[in-house]
């Protein structure tokens, strides 16, 4: 397959995508109407046809990787197969053509969707209120940080630091530190999960909350999670819960009933809707009732006659997003989970679950990975001893993967493992394509043995070749510079 | 196997110090920057900034990673090594030498007491 060039090297000078009817009133400078101060001409945008346009897009489109063209197990993203019928539902024309500003009563229908989608997350997570309005993961934790603000301060304690463990997600300290907290680190043991007497010596009077991923970053549960929540309450901080593996657990266990006081879901992620493209997606965060009247303006209710928007929220961080959030992702959201049901979800958790232990079971014996453990809907293993002996890394590996026609796991993640591939195939994979994938890697470790030039020097069946990340990083070019 | 120069001092996070007449240059450790891979870019305090010992005083971004830089010692900073800003890769290249960081005027040396000498930190980088 050719590179394709930039639209901006297809620009033709005078070309044009359109062409309008005469005007049949006389024409104004646009000058005169805006004020010649907000003109610029300064924009280079290209001049293609309407057939140029297609043509490049459409071949972009051809070069690219989505869970609908293949295998796609990027650890900690959950990139399930979304079922079509929930585009459907969402693109219907009583949900697209729906103003955010009508009334009330003529909105009867989406209320009633955002309503029950409130009361299904709460139901699924054992939490009491629900808002839907952030706009991805990192926005919920936001939220949820700014509304553990509140209440402390609310209380008149001010409270300054925020506990993560070493193997959280980079979002949880950055979400912290951008509601104005201090970050702790505190370690996990050698099993990997936290290790409860270093947290013990972390937490005082001045902590406002631990953020935990449970099941966490390495696929395993924090079996601990009852004795970590009554270290935090018993000093009066709350228990944040990072929902980005909720997908191990649903209808199994609920992060409301292990004493967490505020979670975020990644509806994109475990409710199926499309992403890892930059959105939208929708990161909607639950509460317990007692910090209800902190959350963002408004919710969707229900008075006797009918479904509204209840602005009376008297402590609320205020809005968060315009309008109500993402509607088109929550109803994606809704459509899966009423499609799945109670059971459908369940099971779909805990095959997610045997998938990644299938997987790790046929692949672990070429990796650094402690044996014989259970993991939850991900694992990760290491390339230390690829690197050791072959002088090949987890990046080489990702790389070969591409020319077996698979997208490449997580790889260096979690930090606290060395060469790190984090896999998670979730439960919409089959046995078959699982047992191609371990092949895929079987034959890539002999590569490493035999050629390990072949790795280092891939992908060699893709538009573009090995890109040199550290140049790019380097010499960050963030625009067209023609 | 990494570089441990046997003159310097060491911290838990990697950081290496070499102190003479009040004055300590800090940079990170040869296993450091092994195991951050390839510098783009170094974030590092301002002269005349305090750092704390044991603090973050800036951090370190590479393409897999981005880290603080902990004090290994409080003191005022004197000098920082402008050379990074257009040339990271330094810190890869020659981590003791042209990639230090900072130097600041060290406010009190027996803290150097507690920091590691290089036959700990070599007992530390071979255990992980």
């Amino acid at each position: 397959m050719e590179n394709v060039p930039l639209i901006f090297e297809k620009s033709r000078k005078g070309k044009e995508g359109f062409k309008l009817s005469p005007l049949k009133v006389p024409e104004i400078e646009v000058s005169k109407t805006l004020g010649e101060d907000l003109l610029r001409d300064e924009l280079d945008l290209p001049e293609v046809s309407e057939v140029d346009v297609v043509r490049h897009y459409t071949k972009l489109s051809r070069m690219n990787f989505g869970v609908d063209n293949g295998f796609y197990p990027l650890g900690s993203c959950t990139m399930k197969y979304n079922p079509k019928i929930n585009e459907e539902i969402a693109a219907m024309s009583g949900f697209t053509e729906l103003h955010p500003y009508a009334p009330e009563e003529l909105s009867q229908g989406t209320l009633e969707i955002m309503y029950d989608t409130q009361n299904l997350l709460a139901e699924i997570t054992g939490m009491d209120y629900f808002t839907l309005q952030p706009a991805a993961g990192a926005h919920g934790e936001l939220t949820g940080i700014l509304i553990i603000k509140k209440y402390l301060e609310n209380k008149g304690e001010k409270r300054t630091k925020i506990i993560v463990p070493d193997s959280a997600h980079g979002t949880n300290p950055a979400s912290a530190n951008q509601a104005g907290f201090d970050i702790v680190n505190v370690k996990s043991d050698s099993e990997g999960l936290i290790d409860i007497e270093a947290l013990k010596t972390v937490v005082d009077e001045d902590v406002a909350a631990l953020m935990l991923t449970n099941p966490n970053t390495l696929g395993l549960f924090e079996k601990n999670i009852l004795e970590i929540s009554k270290i935090l309450h018993d000093k009066g901080a709350l228990l944040y819960y990072d929902g980005a593996n909720l997908n191990a657990v649903m209808g199994i266990a609920r992060p409301g009933d292990m004493g967490f006081d505020v979670v975020h879901l990644n509806l994109h992620k475990t409710f199926s809707t499309p992403h890892g493209g930059g959105g939208p997606g929708s990161g909607a965060v639950g509460v317990k009732a007692f910090l209800r009247d902190f959350l963002p303006k408004p919710l969707a209710a229900k008075n006797d006659e009918m479904y509204f928007l209840d602005y009376d929220i008297p402590y609320s961080i205020g809005k968060i997003h315009g309008f109500y959030g993402n509607i088109g992702v929550v109803l994606k959201a809704y459509a899966y989970i009423r499609s799945l049901g109670a059971k459908g979800l369940k099971e779909a958790s805990e095959i997610a679950t045997l998938n990644a232990n299938y997987l790790l079971k046929k692949i672990e014996d070429m990796f650094d990975a402690p044996k014989d453990a259970l993991c939850k809907h991900e694992f990760v293993v290491s390339c230390k001893n690829w690197k050791e002996e072959y002088g090949v890394r987890a990046l080489d590996v990702a790389k070969r993967l591409l020319d077996y026609g698979f997208h490449p796991p997580t790889i260096y993640f979690p930090l606290i493992v060395d060469e790190a591939l984090m896999i998670e195939p979730t439960e919409t994979e089959s046995k078959d394509t699982l047992d191609s994938f371990a092949d895929a890697l079987r034959k890539i470790y002999e590569e490493a043995k035999q050629t390990p030039d072949i790795l280092k020097s891939a992908p060699h069946a893709t538009p573009v070749r090995r890109v040199d990340e550290v140049k790019a990083a380097r010499e960050m070019k963030l625009k067209y510079q023609g | 196997m990494s570089n441990i120069p046997t003159d310097l001092k060491y911290t838990e996070e990697h950081e290496w110090i070499f102190v003479e007449d009040s004055l300590g240059k800090i940079g990170i450790t040869d296993h450091a920057q092994e195991e951050l891979g390839d510098v783009v870019y170094v974030e590092l305090p301002e002269v005349g900034d305090k750092i704390v010992k044991g603090e973050p005083f800036g951090s370190v971004e590479s393409v897999k990673a981005a880290s603080d830089l902990f004090a290994p010692v409080s003191g005022t900073v004197v000098e920082i090594n402008e050379a990074l800003i257009e040339r990271p890769e330094l810190v890869n290249e020659r981590p003791y030498d042209d990639g230090w960081m900072i130097v600041v005027e060290v406010e009190d040396e027996s803290e150097l007491d507690d920091l590691l000498t290089p036959a700990e930190y070599k007992k530390l980088v071979e255990g992980e």
